[in-house]
């Protein structure tokens, strides 16, 4: 059916949110992969995308920092403004958009350089420093922010594929946040990684959230219910419900989400 | 002779087959289906063990036969006219040709006798090669024939001789190294003896004479390759500037920037100048390239030889155009796109992305690509030997005319040789080097593609 | 693990968005990105622009010659030339002297060739096969000794080149005044009323101007270097008188001699600038004086004049009046009204052309008789090679090409194809088999004329294999293109599904009843595209062919692949290095005739691969 937003409950800090969307649809060549999804996303916290495979979260994650531009076939209509700028503006330049929100992915993909090239990558591009120890005092700080930094100080220069899956994907996430982004977008950051890693990664996010705003999309319930405040729910397209996480799991509005969390189908 | 052998070889097989088979099919209809192997095996069985020993025979005993024969009438001429290779392959040619019946021009009693002696001893060491062949056909067919039974295993003898048969074909290649190796390396080591090799390696002059007749001296000439290497280097060098650049942006741009239909129609023109022939692009380069250049220095005031390397170079590297994107594509694509996806979402332009990630990454392909069309360009002949020129002049000047290695190699060896003398050899010992070089390069180029391709399994 | 205070520090960093410097930072890293676009663009660009300016330019080289200029003539075939005992037996017939009869016709159309010299150059028109169709014809029908024939007479290469407009282009202008002119043949003077000729005494004036300039340059130049010359002088002067003062003989006497070198070569260099000036002189008081005639010679366009039937070409032109060399006799000496004489040019001068002003005229007026064909040069694809452009043909070639690719087809296919299952399907994963594998991907990599070395030590030398033989050929070309076709064709069978051959064991066969009976028949269209390809490789290698012998000037077809032969690529590199101007473009046929079989070839692979392209 429709989408249906419900966001006047918010536990949260009362301010404007950081992400909104309104009738958001997207297409890939015939395919209607979303349909009508509008929805507000408070800053400062952390919002779970939940739904069985192929519902569309993660495309729906995509189009807010625009990577679904890279995919030829792929169409989006309706409006999303982060801070209140529509990000399909033509004045606005995707390049800085995309400094401005950060995305983690599912698989770990440091690039085959030193852990300390792959932090230094975004701040290099931007020119937010030039000078190399401006550069140091960026890495150590988002090592540090990721909980990389104790493990890896004293080999910045060895290949960051050489590391371990978590400390990969903390690797990752030290690099989206070297540029210190305002919204932090994640794709199933802990489906590769084993369970002691998901908890390292899962500790980190609580961290963040004091300083970015955090999407995260999820095939995990329990992860969703541990590491986040609001959660949505998707399903074969459609933003089926939305409310704070403690409601939709304990209770659920719409059959389908109730459906879903006890397990009945996905 | 021959296709009356060749015959021979097709018919005794072919009627063993068909004894055999019949053999096996009344064995079936007494037995039914406990027979092991289905009759057309015993079939197939007997025509191989009769087909093979006369192919062994024809291959082993043939050219010795041969040769018998070719010695035996050519020892109808003095020795010392027979000693000299140039002229004992002439007087080989004349004896041929008049046994058969179409040789112009008059004939000496000499050659006459050797004609007449060739022709016999061919005659009779055919018949001989003739019955030996069938006898030892005849032979392995009646083994097979003989062994039909039910319980005859004949299917698995067949395959296993199929089997080695498929290792002996997959062994040619490594012959072939061993032949090229071994040929090369033989007249290598004889030039060796006749030229020091550091004189060789490290002379700088290069005009290989020829004492034309034994007792001359001080005509040893110069073996010195400095001025080949330097004239192999400039054109190389010339080709790789432009094939280098050219080569991997049209790669970058094919493989990240092009739509499909931009796509269609730059790989089939890439496709199309990577099937010109060589000898196609020598003519274009000669007679078209060449007096351009010319021309344009001239008009700038600057001396441009006929056959400047300028010419020979530009038009080797767009020949190796092809070479080096389609290299580059592959390794190219081989990036995960995860990495791709990674710099997009930090906010990176897509050249951006290619520079600081694609191209990083795939650099160690795009550097083997680099090697293998080094290789290619070391190794051509045509165009060189086309558009460059002859003189062996020690020069990094591009306008200037300089040789290589290969046209060396084609203007010693085309034409009469005796297989002794220093520039003969000479030739063979600049094939040694260019076969090893060019080993060598293509060797690391595919050690770093492989080391290369462990990274990403 | 992380310290959450860290969290709460201000930010110590935010990426500088709004501000001019940043806008362009943006900006510059937008520029970059079209100029990196545009590099790609530009290569591929590049490419096939080289690509265009390739095959234009052996197009138009080549196209001509698929087509030759003959002269029609009508001969009559005199029966004292041919068949003088009246025989009718073909060897007679066939040992005729059919030149004579062609060479009556034309010497009848011009009488006025009277002299040796003139003789041999309208002789000089025809081709040496010119004879060959009239001779064929009588031969197959000797009821033609004695009759007038209509026979396609062969023009020379030279002549046909000019026919296709290579040697000069011809522009004319009607003529204003009236003409006299003093004969009808010979040398003759003819004036005008009117000053007809005053514009092209001009422009033979400015040429006359612009060589004295550059002599006058010339004589500047080797007047600064004989000042640079006087100034060394002076200096081994001053050396000399040194080595005087130090008593050293030796250097006295060397100082010596090179003083007196110098000053010979001074003294040399001197004279040729005062000559350069003196000419230089000379030439521009010719020029300075506008009426004064000139006499024309071969380094300028040559200038005639069509007048009563004839054509005169002139020798020295003066502004209204000239003399000049009949090259087609005037029919009378009548005054020729103005507008009914004509004033031509032909535009490269005699001296960069092959074919001299008379031949022009002759060749002019054959061609308004009628009798100037343009015919399709079969003879091309049906005659073997020749020392003479207009009868050398690839027919020698294509066969040669055919038989030494039957060869390699015979050998690397089955071989190929053998490897490609063993190494598949066979062979363990041990040493042994690494090492093939490592030997195939190096063969595969080694320059073509290696294959050639090999072909000449082992094949030739240590086999005794006749040179130039195709099968020599098609042995070196099979292990040259042995390596791709196994690579192919295991790449073929590697491609088919694993599940295929599964089901055919399932069902009780033996591992190589599955291999032959079911994997290798789909692999076949793969095997199939490699080999074409392959043998397209083939097709176009030269430098192998070159080592083992195939260079021989071949003129009969060879009829076994134990002849000497040659090969499409080989005749194309011989011809390119021949001198006359007409083998280039018979080398541009002949690459068209190798480009269109290269051209079906690979096509016909990929429409295979694409025909049988499964998706499993």
């Amino acid at each position: 059916m429709d989408a249906h937003v419900d966001n006047t409950t918010r536990n949260i800090v009362d301010t404007k949110p950081k992400v909104t969307a309104r009738d958001v649809n997207v297409y890939y060549g015939e395919k209607h992969a979303l349909k009508n999804v509008s929805i507000d996303v408070p800053e400062r916290s952390v919002m779970a995308f939940i739904g069985p495979s192929g519902c569309g979260k993660s495309t729906f994650l995509r189009c807010i920092n625009r990577m679904n531009d890279t995919i030829p076939i792929c169409r989006v209509t309706g409006e999303i403004k982060v801070d209140d700028r529509d990000i399909h503006d033509p004045k606005l330049d995707v390049v800085q958009l995309r400094a401005r929100i950060g995305m983690v992915f599912q698989k770990p993909n440091p690039f085959p350089k030193s852990i300390w090239d792959n932090v230094a990558y975004g701040p290099r591009l931007h020119g937010l420093a030039t000078s190399k120890a401006d550069l140091d005092a960026i890495v150590e700080d988002s090592l540090t922010k990721a909980g990389l930094w104790k493990e890896v100080k004293d080999r910045l220069q060895d290949s960051g594929t050489g590391l371990s899956g978590g400390q990969q994907q903390r690797l990752c996430i030290a690099r989206a946040i070297a540029v210190d982004p305002e919204v932090i977008l994640m794709d199933e950051p802990c489906s590769a990684l084993d369970p002691i890693a998901t908890a390292h990664i899962e500790e980190l996010i609580d961290h963040l959230r004091s300083r970015f705003t955090i999407i995260i999309v999820t095939h995990s319930m329990q992860q969703a219910s541990r590491v986040s405040q609001r959660t949505a729910f998707f399903h074969l397209g459609n933003l089926v419900e939305e409310g704070s996480t403690e409601q939709i799991f304990t209770n659920p509005h719409e059959t389908r989400t109730q459906d879903y969390i006890t397990g009945r189908f996905g | 002779m021959l296709g009356l052998y060749l015959l021979a070889m097709v018919l005794l097989p072919l009627a063993g087959f068909f004894v055999a088979r019949s053999r096996a099919g009344a064995i079936v209809a007494t037995h039914g289906a406990a027979v092991h192997s289905r009759p057309n095996y015993h079939g197939l069985l007997t025509a191989a063990v009769g087909f093979l020993p006369m192919l062994a025979v024809l291959v082993v005993v043939g050219p010795t036969v041969a040769k018998y024969a070719v010695s035996t009438g050519l020892s109808h001429f003095p020795a010392e006219q027979i000693a000299d290779p140039t002229a004992r392959g002439a007087l080989m040619r004349d004896m041929i040709s008049l046994s058969r019946g179409d040789h112009a021009g008059g004939a000496g009693d000499a050659l006459r006798a050797a004609s007449a002696a060739f022709a016999t001893a061919s005659r009779l060491g055919g018949w001989l090669v003739l019955v030996l062949g069938v006898v030892a056909g005849a032979v392995g067919a009646w083994l097979a024939i003989r062994r039909i039974d039910v319980d005859f295993r004949a299917r698995n003898h067949f395959e296993r001789i199929v089997k080695y048969v498929l290792l002996l074909a997959a062994t040619v290649a490594v012959l072939t190294t061993v032949g090229i190796v071994l040929s090369v390396a033989f007249e290598t080591m004889q030039f060796f003896s006749k030229v020091p090799p550091l004189d060789f390696l490290f002379g700088l002059e290069w005009s290989p004479q020829t004492a034309i007749r034994a007792d001359q001296v001080g005509s040893s000439g110069a073996f010195g390759i400095v001025p080949l290497v330097t004239g192999t280097l400039l054109i190389t060098v010339i080709a790789m500037f432009i094939a280098g650049p050219i080569g991997l942006f049209a790669a970058i741009y094919m493989a990240e920037y092009a739509s499909p239909r931009v796509r269609g129609i730059a790989k089939p023109i890439l496709e199309i100048l990577a099937g010109v022939p060589t000898v196609v692009l020598g003519f274009f380069a000669a007679l078209t390239v060449a007096p351009i250049i010319r021309q344009i220095g001239q008009m700038a005031g600057l001396s441009v030889a006929s056959e400047s390397a300028l010419a020979a170079g530009l038009v080797m590297g767009m020949m190796i155009i092809p070479f080096v994107s389609s290299l580059s594509d592959d390794v190219i694509n081989a990036v995960p796109q995860s990495l791709r996806d990674g710099s997009y979402a930090l906010g990176a332009t897509k050249s951006e992305t290619i520079e600081r990630v694609v191209l990083p990454a795939a650099l160690p392909g795009i550097v083997s690509a680099m090697m293998l069309a080094i290789s290619r360009a070391i190794g051509e002949t045509m165009i060189v030997v086309m558009a460059a020129g002859l003189a062996a002049n020690l020069t990094f000047n591009p306008l200037e005319a300089v040789t290589t290695f290969t046209v060396q190699i084609k203007t010693i060896l085309v034409g009469d040789q005796e297989f002794d003398s220093a520039k003969t050899l000479a030739a063979f010992a600049l094939g040694f080097v260019l076969f090893f070089f060019t080993l060598f390069l293509n060797v690391i180029a595919m050690k770093i593609v492989k080391k290369y391709r462990e990274q990403y399994d | 693990m992380t310290d959450a205070t860290m969290m709460d520090v201000a930010p110590t960093r935010r990426i500088d968005f709004d501000s001019a410097a940043a806008q362009n930072r943006v900006k510059a890293r937008y520029r970059a990105e079209a100029r990196f676009r545009a590099y790609g663009i530009a290569a591929l660009v590049v490419t096939t622009l080289f690509l265009v300016m390739l095959l234009g330019d052996v197009l138009i080289k080549g196209l001509p010659a698929f087509w030759q200029h003959s002269l029609t003539l009508e001969v009559s075939v005199a029966a004292a030339d041919v068949d003088p005992q009246g025989t009718g037996r073909p060897e007679v017939l066939r040992a005729g002297d059919y030149t004579a009869i062609v060479r009556r016709t034309l010497s009848d159309r011009f009488p006025e060739a009277k002299s040796r010299q003139d003789r041999k150059l309208l002789f000089g028109l025809l081709s040496s096969g010119a004879t060959d169709v009239l001779r064929d014809r009588v031969v197959a029908d000797p009821s033609l000794v004695g009759k007038t024939v209509r026979v396609p007479v062969l023009l020379s290469d030279d002549v046909d080149l000019y026919f296709k407009g290579a040697s000069t282009k011809i522009v004319d202008r009607a003529g204003r005044g009236i003409l006299t002119a003093s004969a009808a043949t010979g040398e003759i003077t003819v004036s005008s009323t009117s000053n007809d000729f005053a514009d092209e005494l001009v422009a033979i004036k400015k040429s006359v101007k612009v060589r004295a300039d550059a002599m006058s340059t010339e004589a500047d130049r080797l007047a600064a270097v004989v000042h640079d010359m006087a100034a060394d002088i002076e200096t081994v002067e001053k050396s000399l008188a040194a080595a005087r003062s130090s008593g050293d003989a030796a250097a006295v006497e060397r100082a010596e001699k090179d003083v007196a070198n110098r000053r010979t070569d001074l003294a040399a260099m001197q004279a040729k600038v005062t000559e350069n000036r003196d000419a230089a002189r000379e030439l521009t008081r010719r020029f300075d004086d506008p009426k004064t005639p000139e006499t024309l010679d071969a380094s300028l366009p040559s200038l005639l004049v069509a007048m009563n039937g004839g054509l005169v070409k002139i020798t020295r032109l003066g502004d209204v009046s000239f003399q000049g060399r009949v090259l087609l006799p005037l029919k009378s000496t009548a005054d020729a009204a103005a507008g009914s004489w004509k004033l031509v040019t032909y535009q490269t001068p005699e001296a960069n052309r092959r074919v001299t002003d008379q031949e022009i005229a002759w060749l002019e007026a054959l061609r308004a008789d009628g009798v100037v064909t343009n015919a399709f040069n079969t003879a091309f694809f049906t005659t073997g090679d020749s020392r003479e452009a207009e009868l050398a043909g690839i027919r020698g070639a294509l066969v040669g090409t055919a038989l030494t690719l039957l060869v390699t087809l015979a050998i690397c296919l089955p071989l190929g194809v053998a490897a490609a299952i063993y190494l598949e399907e066979f062979a363990p994963k041990n040493r042994v088999t690494d090492l093939i594998e490592v030997n195939i991907n190096n063969l595969a990599a080694v320059p073509s004329i290696v294959f050639g070395l090999l072909g000449l030590a082992v094949f030739l030398n240590f086999f005794d294999l006749p040179r130039s033989a195709p099968v020599v050929g098609g042995l070196v070309l099979a292990l040259l293109v042995m390596p791709t076709i196994i690579i192919a064709s295991r790449a073929a069978l590697k491609a088919v599904p694993p599940s295929i051959k599964e089901a055919a064991l399932g069902v009780g066969a033996s591992h190589q009843q599955a291999i032959f009976h079911h994997v290798l028949p789909l692999a076949l269209p793969g095997i199939m595209t490699g080999t074409i390809i392959g043998m397209a490789h083939a097709l176009g290698e030269t430098a192998p062919l070159l080592m083992i012998g195939m260079v021989a000037f071949i003129v009969d077809v060879p009829g076994s692949i134990t002849e000497a032969a040659t090969v499409l690529p080989v005749q194309i590199y011989l011809w390119s290095d021949l001198p006359e101007v007409a083998f280039q473009s018979k080398t541009a046929a002949a690459i068209i005739v190798l480009l269109g079989f290269l051209f079906v070839m690979n096509g016909t692979a990929i429409w295979l691969r694409k025909k049988f392209e499964r998706r499993w």
